[in-house]
C-alpha cells in the first residue's frame, strides 16, 4: 500500500510538472517532449487504477501517434515561435484568473463529495473478479453492449483520416508522375514507327523515335 | 498513505486547469492550444477512468477509449488545419485567421 501511495505522488508529480512545462516551454518542441512524458506518467496512474489496457493504449495512441504527429508538424513548419510568444504576458493575468477559479471550485467540490448510498446496485457493468483481466473485461463490453458505440467511433477515425488526407493532399502541375493506365495501355504501332532511311541523310527529327 | 478517488481527481483538475492556463497563455501559437486540448481530454480520460475504478464499473474505461479516439481524430484534423493555413500564409499566428470574417 505504501508502495502504491509513492507511486501515485510520484506519478501524478511528474504528470502536473511536465503539465507546466507544456505550456510554459520557449521551444514548442520541449512542450511535444513534456507532452509525451504527461502521456506515460497518465498511463502509469492508469496502471494504478488497474485500468491497465486503457495505459497501454495511452501508450500507444498518444505517445506513439498523436504526439508524433505533433511533433512533425513543428518540426515541419518554419515559424517564428519567438515571435509568438511576444505579448503573452498581456493574456497572464486572465488566464491566472480563471485557471485559479476552476482549480479551486473543482478542489472544493471534490472535497465537499461523497457518493450516493445506493450508487452500488446501479452499475450499468460491474466489473468481474479478478480471475479475468482487464483487457477482456473491457473486450467483453466493447464488442457486446457498445458494439454500435464501437463502429461509430471508428467511422469517426475513418472520417478524420479522410478529411486529414484530403485538406493536405496537392496536385503539383509541374511534377511528373507515374501513370500506370497509359503505359499499360499503350500498343504496338502507336509506339512504334518504321521508316524508310535514305542512304547518307539520316532520319529527321520530326521522325524520330517519340 | 491511503489514495483514494479524490487524489485522482485533484491530479486530474490540476491538469485540465493547466490546460485552460496553457490555452491563456499561448494565445497566438495553434499548436500549443492544441497541444493544451490534448492535456485537458487527458485530464478527462483520468476522471473517467478514476470514477470507473473506484465504482466498480467499467463504462467508464469504455467511454474513456472513445474519448481517446475523438482526440485523436481531433489531432489529425487540427493539425492538418495548421499545415494547409501555413501552406497558404506562411503564419500560423491566431490573430491573423481571420479569413472567413466571423
Amino acid at each position: 500500500m505504501i508502495v502504491q501511495a509513492i507511486c501515485f505522488y510520484i506519478f501524478s508529480a511528474i504528470a502536473v510538472a511536465s503539465g507546466v512545462m507544456v505550456i510554459a516551454a520557449r521551444n514548442p518542441v520541449h512542450s511535444v517532449l513534456f507532452l509525451i512524458l504527461a502521456f506515460f506518467n497518465a498511463a502509469g496512474l492508469f496502471v494504478l487504477m488497474g485500468a491497465e489496457f486503457l495505459a497501454m493504449i495511452l501508450v500507444i495512441v498518444y505517445v506513439g501517434a498523436v504526439a508524433v504527429l505533433f511533433l512533425f508538424v513543428v518540426m515541419m513548419l518554419d515559424i517564428d515561435f519567438a515571435q509568438l510568444r511576444s505579448g503573452a504576458v498581456r493574456y497572464l493575468p486572465i488566464g491566472a484568473t480563471v485557471g485559479i477559479i476552476l482549480a479551486v471550485e473543482l478542489v472544493l467540490m471534490f472535497a465537499a463529495w461523497v457518493f450516493a448510498p445506493e450508487v452500488g446496485q446501479a452499475l450499468a457493468a460491474p466489473m468481474p473478479g479478478a480471475h479475468v483481466t482487464n483487457t477482456a473485461a473491457l473486450g467483453d463490453l466493447l464488442y457486446t453492449k457498445y458494439v454500435y458505440a464501437f463502429q461509430a467511433a471508428g467511422i469517426i477515425l475513418l472520417i478524420a483520416m479522410i478529411g486529414a488526407i484530403v485538406l493536405t493532399l496537392r496536385h503539383k502541375p509541374d511534377v511528373r508522375r507515374q501513370k500506370i493506365g497509359v503505359q499499360v495501355s499503350r500498343r504496338r504501332t502507336e509506339t512504334i514507327a518504321l521508316v524508310k532511311v535514305k542512304a547518307r541523310e539520316g532520319i529527321g527529327e520530326e521522325e524520330g523515335v517519340r | 498513505m491511503e489514495i483514494g478517488l479524490a487524489h485522482y481527481l485533484i491530479v486530474a483538475a490540476i491538469l485540465f486547469t493547466l490546460g485552460i492556463f496553457g490555452i491563456f497563455l499561448n494565445r497566438k501559437n495553434v499548436i500549443v492550444i492544441l497541444m493544451s486540448i490534448e492535456l485537458m481530454l487527458l485530464a478527462v480520460n483520468i476522471n473517467f477512468v478514476a470514477f470507473s475504478s473506484f465504482l466498480g464499473d467499467m463504462v467508464g474505461q469504455v467511454f474513456a477509449m472513445f474519448v481517446l479516439t475523438v482526440a485523436a481524430a481531433e489531432a489529425a484534423i487540427g493539425l492538418a488545419i495548421v499545415v494547409i493555413y501555413f501552406r497558404n500564409r506562411g503564419t500560423i499566428a491566431v490573430a491573423d485567421i481571420n479569413l472567413m470574417k466571423g
